[in-house]
Parts: structure tokens; C-alpha cells; sequence
């Protein structure tokens, strides 16, 4: 009689254990597969186009030949506006929602809020901005319309990054610091934040990378045009980006290589993206080894 | 080490009547009545659970920092209320310090954690700073062995020059009272031999009290020790009469071993 036909022997644990381990490996390297395919195809593209005078000359409107200068302009110039505007308040909100809101209903409460924009999709944002900003304030489509809306959209991830952040700094550090007679303003400044900073960072590239992917805030908030002047620092002037510019010229088609430069376009955003991440990665590095 | 045949000569430092202690609802501690003598070691011992690391924070109010606590009766330091408005929680840390029971520095080079304390003072003066950590560190008998690397991470020290690098921390804010939470149980042998020889040098100058789970090192270091069980004291004495001939049967039988 077997009463314990149900047991698996130690062996077939271990024969899972091998199986398991290698489905992991053959998923993550077809993933890694699918990610180079497409990135060798933008790229491979992308390649014939980029010349320095495509980066370097002013756009065209109806002939071929014409750059992509002021969008890449544009594109900087938004991400870090935007920046500077949710910047200090996703800072401040995530600060209080981990050091001062303490627990209970109104902290869940707040969260919900704020998970809710993080989740809102950026096209409610971007008719909301352009209701708010460019139609009621009546700053037309503008680098600051654009700005505004964009860190509507970057707000909720800095705060709840630094939220996390600050979560995963160890207690006993922070007890060290209060047990040396340090005010609670202090310790956030001298040991919490100092230890969340490579965590924040982190949460910040990404926030920039998918502010400087946006299109649809953009389309409808800094519009489809670009000032003449280069560079043009106004906040009243439209500011097309990269993104919106390769949405732009495949889908109104008035220029003759317009596949040309979205092409162009393409690659230089997905450049632009592996050089932010990868400085991220060595920034971290080097924050950790100050800090741990 | 005080022996009961010297008379204590010391002042009180601290001094616990009637203190109760609760989370919520949950009694921590309950009618704690007890005097700690200035410049000397005070052993808090007791099984797991029995409220000694609590009651050693109630002296610089530090797990208000984590939870919401309810504290009754008086506790003084110098005659003067810690709980009822006598002095803020900021001072009395300063005054009170505290080392931990795991070693907690901060991932930062050995001379700014040390420097960390007289900072938040104000203290930003270069050629003072680095006499206030030289002595720290001098105090803590870490000097010989990190002047070399001060600008060094904390975190590539031993456990033991660790938890030395903390006492120091505590050290350079010059506190009157040192807390020590069972401050060795992460060290080996000869780390915690090194650090029970800091306390009694320590003591010439600071009133100290240290909890342990350790028989041998309260006996080794303290003047004083406290038997807690369940969150009451149950009885308190020089060192040498607790381990002895203590009053209670239940001291003996924990410190014997037959309980705990």
C-alpha cells in the first residue's frame, strides 16, 4: 500500500528545478531578441539618414533634405522644463507622504490620488492642458503649455518614487540620527535623502525618457511648429518635438522623404534614450559608492 | 567595581518612579521604580521580551520616533522631568546618547560619521571638527587603528571597529549618559572583550547603562544590575550582591540558568 503516493521524490524536485531554470533563460533571451530586432531595424533605418546636417539643419516644408535642429532642441528643452516645474513638487508630495503624512486614511487617500494620475492616460492630460492652458489662459500652443501639461504627467511618478525611496532607507539609520539629537528636517536632509538619491535619480531618468518619448500632451499643447529662430528660448513660442515631429511628418505627408525622416528621427530618439540611460547607470554607480 | 561594603558616593543621574509604558492598548512596562548612580554601569538583564530595550529608550524618548507611545509617572535626569515639558526630545538626545544593538553607521566616510553629531550643532569649522572627532575616536579606542583612513567608508570596517566608530559618534555630541542595547550581540569574543573594556573607561566620565543577555559581561562591567521579567523590575542591586546573594528566588534561578 502506498499511502503517500503524492510525495515527489527529492529528484523530481530537482529535475523541476533544472527544467524551470531553463524555460527562465529561454524567455528572457527571446525577449532580449525581440528588443535587438527592434532596435537594429530603427537603427538600420534610421542609419542612411543620419548625416550631421540632418541634425544640424532647419526642417523643410515641402521639400526634401530638411533637419531636425529645433526638434531636438525642443525635445531638451521641454524635458527639462517640465522638470524644473514637478521636480520640486513631486519631491516635496513624496517627501510628505513617507516622512509627515504618517498612516492611515488620509495618507491612502493622498495615494490613491496620485496613483490615479500616474494611470490617468496621457491623452486626458493633454486635452485637459490644452483646455486649461492654451485655450483658457489663452498661451496658445507654447513651449509653456506644453511644460505645464508634460509635468502634470511627471509629477505623479517623482512622487511616488521618492515615496518608495525613502521607505527603503534602514530605521536604524534613522535612529542613529535622531539618537545624536537631530530634528526631524535633519535627518530627512542629512541621512534619508542622501540614501534615496540614487533611487530618485533613477526615478527621475525614467521620468525624463518618457516625457522626452510624450507625443499626444505635446500635439496638443506645444503644437506642430517650430519657432524660426534657433535657439529660441521663449516660453510663448510653439515648440515641436522629436516625437511629435516623427508623428507629424508621416501622418500629414507633404514631405517627399518623409519616411527619410521619420526614419532619422526614430534613431536619434532611441540614441538619445540608450545614452540616458546608460549615464544613469554610471551615475548610480558612482552615487552608491559615495553613499554606501 | 563597587562593592557593597563602599558606600555609593555617586549622585543620582537618573531617576524611574512608577513608570508605565504602553503601546496602544498593549502594557509594556508597569510600576518601574529604580535610581541610576552618575558615572556608573548600570546592567539591565532579563529574558527575551521583558521590556529591558524599551525601557532603556524611554531614557532619550527614541522610539517616539517610530510609535505612538503613552508614558506615566516620572522619569528624571538631574532632577528634571524628561516627559512633562522639562527639557525637548532634541536635547535630552543630545545629552542622552545611545548605542544599538545592531551597528548602524551611516554609509559615509569614518570622519563624517563621527563629525555627523557636532554638525547638526552647528559645529562647521574645520580645524574644530577635527579635534572633536580625533577625541571621539580617541575615547572610543578606534584612533590608532583609522587615523590613516578617515576619509574611508564606514561600511568596510569590521563589525567591531563598527560599533566602536558608533560609540564614538555618540561620544563627540558629549553626552552625559551613555544607553547601550545589547551593543556586543553581533560581535565576536574578542570585539566584545574590546568594547567591555571602553565601558569601564568610559565610566570615569559618563553614567552608562547597557542592557545584555550576557550574565558574564554584566558581571564583568556593571556596578549595578536590574533583573526585569514580564515588564517589571524584580529587583534591583549592586552586581555583586545579584550575582551572589540576590533577594529573589526568581533572579537566582534566571541567573543560574534554570529559566530564561
Amino acid at each position: 500500500m502506498r499511502a503517500i503516493a503524492t510525495l515527489r521524490s527529492p529528484s523530481r524536485a530537482k529535475h523541476v528545478d533544472k527544467l524551470m531554470r531553463g524555460v527562465l533563460w529561454v524567455i528572457a533571451l527571446g525577449f532580449i531578441l525581440v528588443l535587438a530586432v527592434f532596435v537594429g531595424a530603427i537603427l538600420h533605418q534610421g542609419w542612411p539618414v543620419l548625416r550631421l546636417d540632418f541634425l544640424t539643419r532647419m526642417p523643410e516644408t515641402l521639400e526634401a533634405g530638411g533637419g531636425i535642429k529645433p526638434q531636438i532642441f525642443n525635445s531638451i528643452y521641454l524635458v527639462l522644463l517640465s522638470l524644473g516645474f514637478s521636480l520640486p513638487i513631486g519631491l516635496g508630495a513624496g517627501v510628505y507622504m513617507a516622512e509627515y503624512a504618517g498612516k492611515g486614511r488620509t495618507l491612502n487617500f493622498f495615494r490613491l490620488c496620485i496613483e490615479t494620475l500616474a494611470a490617468t492616460p496621457s491623452i486626458v492630460l493633454a486635452l485637459f492642458g490644452m483646455i486649461v492652458f492654451v485655450q483658457t489662459l489663452g498661451w496658445s500652443f507654447s513651449i509653456r503649455s506644453g511644460a505645464l501639461t508634460l509635468a502634470l504627467l511627471n509629477i505623479p511618478v517623482i512622487t511616488r518614487v521618492t515615496e518608495v525611496s525613502l521607505m527603503g532607507v534602514p530605521r536604524e539609520l534613522k535612529e542613529a540620527s535622531y539618537g545624536l539629537g537631530a530634528t526631524k528636517l535633519q535627518t530627512i536632509l542629512k541621512v534619508a535623502l542622501p540614501y534615496a538619491a540614487t533611487g530618485i535619480l533613477t526615478g527621475l531618468v525614467l521620468t525624463a525618457g518618457r516625457a522626452f518619448g510624450e507625443s499626444a500632451i505635446l500635439v496638443f499643447t506645444a503644437g506642430t511648429n517650430t519657432s524660426a529662430i534657433f535657439p529660441d528660448f521663449r516660453l510663448t513660442v510653439p515648440g515641436e518635438t522629436l516625437s511629435v515631429h516623427l508623428w507629424y511628418v508621416t501622418s500629414d505627408g507633404t514631405l517627399p522623404d518623409a519616411r527619410e525622416i521619420a526614419a532619422g528621427t526614430a534613431a536619434v530618439m532611441i540614441l538619445v534614450l540608450l545614452i540616458l540611460n546608460l549615464s544613469v547607470r554610471f551615475l548610480d554607480r558612482a552615487i552608491r559608492r559615495r553613499t554606501r | 567595581m563597587l562593592s557593597p561594603k563602599t558606600p555609593e558616593t555617586k549622585p543620582v543621574k537618573l531617576s524611574v518612579k512608577d513608570v508605565a509604558f504602553s503601546y496602544g492598548e498593549k502594557k509594556i512596562l508597569d510600576a518601574l521604580t529604580l535610581d541610576i548612580h552618575a558615572e556608573r554601569v548600570t546592567a539591565i538583564i532579563g529574558p527575551s521580551g521583558c521590556g529591558k530595550s524599551t525601557f532603556l529608550k524611554c531614557f532619550n524618548r527614541i522610539h517616539e520616533v517610530t510609535t505612538a507611545v503613552k508614558v506615566s509617572g516620572d522619569m528624571l535626569i538631574d532632577g528634571v522631568d524628561i516627559y512633562k515639558g522639562g527639557i525637548d526630545e532634541i536635547d535630552l538626545r543630545r545629552r542622552v546618547g545611545m548605542v544599538f544593538q545592531k551597528p548602524n553607521p551611516f554609509p559615509k566616510s569614518i570622519y563624517e560619521n563621527v563629525a555627523f553629531g557636532p554638525r547638526l550643532f552647528g559645529v562647521n569649522d574645520k580645524v574644530t571638527l577635527d579635534v572633536l572627532v580625533e577625541d571621539a575616536l580617541r575615547k572610543a579606542a578606534l584612533w590608532d587603528e583609522v587615523k590613516d583612513r578617515l576619509k574611508e567608508s564606514a561600511s568596510g570596517m569590521s563589525g567591531g571597529q563598527q560599533q566602536r566608530l558608533c560609540i564614538a559618534r555618540a561620544l563627540a555630541v558629549g553626552p552625559e549618559v551613555l544607553l547601550m542595547d545589547e551593543p556586543c550581540s553581533a560581535l565576536d569574543p574578542i570585539a566584545t572583550s574590546k568594547i567591555e573594556e571602553l565601558i569601564m573607561e568610559l565610566k570615569e566620565s559618563l553614567t552608562i547603562v547597557i542592557v545584555t543577555h550576557n550574565m558574564q559581561q554584566a558581571a564583568r562591567v556593571s556596578d549595578y544590575t536590574a533583573f526585569f521579567w514580564l515588564g517589571r523590575l524584580v529587583e534591583m542591586d549592586l552586581t555583586e550582591r545579584i550575582f551572589t546573594t540576590p533577594r529573589e528566588r526568581m533572579t537566582e534561578d534566571y541567573i543560574t540558568g534554570r529559566f530564561g
